[in-house]
């Protein structure tokens, strides 16, 4: 991005407002919709402004990991479709979405979300195992709190479908809903100069000195952590952009 | 054995209920939204602009490049594993064959215009479902047209010709099935795509094509009023 534009979105800045209007420490209108797919065992579509992000849960049975035998397994995947954004390219995951598709991945796993011991069938032989996919519709930016807020809510919407110990019905659904416990909400907070902003946008986002996308249980104990961006970050600017990815995990709860 | 009447109820020459929406997706140049039954496609045009690598160029005229993806929750049963496979990589070249007498890229020498089919959730017939949003998409980014393309699945169900198979005729049991996509341009009536897997006689298909005419005009009319509503003037 040229200097005009950094200059524009500072000037707005150092004025207290963001150039779309906004608060510093505001997110634009959020959306949560669960259920979109009758095909998925579990589904959720999450708007953020113009950002849109699906996803869905699809549930098999399948061999447990050697070293946690009694655990049914979790896989997370980001495929950042060209249909979203126009620099996108068709072709396996790159480092931008696996980087989601991680972070998403160790806010669930950390805060033990899912009780993986209740998706075990036989030890060491058969277990649930939960397959998330993350696919965005419109990426206008924060893709991070998007995945996170979607992959949950999915996994709230998720019914196992019927097993007889042999082989899955995915076409009869049970009422039976996955062992959930404590959420994680993600709030990522960007640093540009000396401001602290939530929910950037694109324009934003290609101005920024760093990131912190923090991971929050309902309590407020901290889950997961990244940063991100080319600039480092002194500890008073860690624990400012904690206190306020804290702050503002509460309100996104509420669409839990 | 006969197939008398339809598992869902339908009439022989009936679609599944569709709904149809343009502009659905901001980045995009032109989008649109296809639902027709359970099968959901998404299209987003992307384009003309530049291409690359740039051996690709083609100095006398714009290129059309199609993808097509089933998102990995997207079908009944077991996770679709992610990637181009060899059956999305056949869909894709026969949906820009579909759509490529329809438009003119002449005025966009060496550059592309790239076309996004998704599909969050599939009840067959996602090829023609495709095809139907990509039109529409095509229209929305504003890429001369020549005219429109709908395209519709016929079927044969043991004995009987249907319009639009779904999953459950597709893989009927009680006995043969044929699965025919056809791709029909509006105003000339010209077939751009057709497919067809199964045993078929000349005479049923000659019928099988006559049907698709048919139902792909009342799909034709669903597309234009939805590009229509997008345009329209609210006057309140």
């Amino acid at each position: 991005m040229n200097r005009e534009q950094k200059d524009y979105i500072l000037n707005f800045l150092e004025q207290g407002v963001r150039f779309d209007g906004r608060k510093l420490e505001e997110y634009r209108p959020i959306k949560v919709e669960r259920g979109f797919s009758e095909n998925a065992e579990g589904s959720a579509k999450v708007t953020i402004g113009n950002t849109e992000v699906l996803a869905g849960v699809k549930l098999s049975v399948d061999e447990p990991y050697p070293d946690t035998p009694d655990g049914g397994t979790m896989m997370i995947n980001v495929e950042l479709l060209p249909l979203s954004n126009p620099n996108f390219e068709p072709g396996p995951p790159g480092i931008q979405a696996i980087e989601i598709a991680r972070v998403v991945d160790r806010g669930i796993r950390e805060s033990e979300s899912i009780d993986t011991k209740k998706l075990c069938i036989k030890k060491g032989e058969k277990v649930w195992s939960i397959l998330v996919d993350i696919c965005p519709i419109n990426d206008d930016g924060n893709l991070f709190d998007a995945s996170t807020l979607a992959v949950v809510a999915a996994l709230q919407n998720t019914k196992f479908p019927s097993y007889n110990g042999n082989i899955v019905d995915y076409k009869k659904k049970t009422k039976e809903s996955l062992p959930l416990r404590k959420l994680p909400v993600s709030c990522t907070v960007i640093k540009i100069d000396n401001y602290f902003i939530v929910d950037p946008t694109p324009e934003e986002e290609k101005k920024i000195d760093s990131r912190l996308t923090v991971e929050v249980e309902e309590d407020g104990t901290l889950c997961a952590l990244q940063k991100g961006g080319d600039k480092p970050l002194t500890a008073e600017d860690i624990d400012k952009m904690v206190g306020i990815g804290i702050e503002k995990s509460k309100e996104l709860r509420k669409f839990l | 054995m006969s197939y008398t009447k339809r598992n869902d109820g339908r009439k022989f020459d009936e679609t599944r209920p569709i709904e149809a929406k343009v502009g659905v997706i901001k980045n995009a140049d032109g989008s649109a939204y296809f639902k027709i039954g359970k099968t959901v496609a998404y299209a987003a045009v992307y384009g003309p602009r530049g291409i690359h690598p740039k051996f690709l160029q083609n100095p006398k005229n714009g290129k059309l490049r199609c993808f097509y993806n089933m998102m990995p929750f997207s079908s009944m049963g077991e996770r679709v594993r992610p990637g181009a496979n060899r059956r999305a990589k056949e869909i894709a070249m026969v949906t820009e064959k579909a759509l490529l007498p329809i438009i003119d890229l002449i005025e966009f020498p060496n550059s592309v215009v790239d076309v996004f089919i998704e599909l969050p959730q599939t009840d067959a017939g996602t090829r023609c479902a495709g095809i139907c949003a990509a039109s529409m998409a095509l229209a929305d980014a504003g890429i001369p047209m020549k005219d429109m393309v709908a395209s519709v699945s016929i079927g044969r169900v043991d004995d009987k010709l249907v319009v639009d198979l779904d999953y459950s005729e597709e893989s009927y049991e009680d006995g043969t099935v044929a699965d025919i996509p056809i791709a029909v341009i509006s105003r000339t009536g010209e077939i751009s795509l057709l497919q067809m897997d199964g045993k078929l006689s000349r005479e049923d298909l000659k019928k099988a094509i006559e049907m698709a005419k048919q139902a792909c005009s009342k799909i034709d009319k669903i597309q234009r009023d939805a590009l229509k509503k997008k345009y329209e003037v609210k006057n309140e």
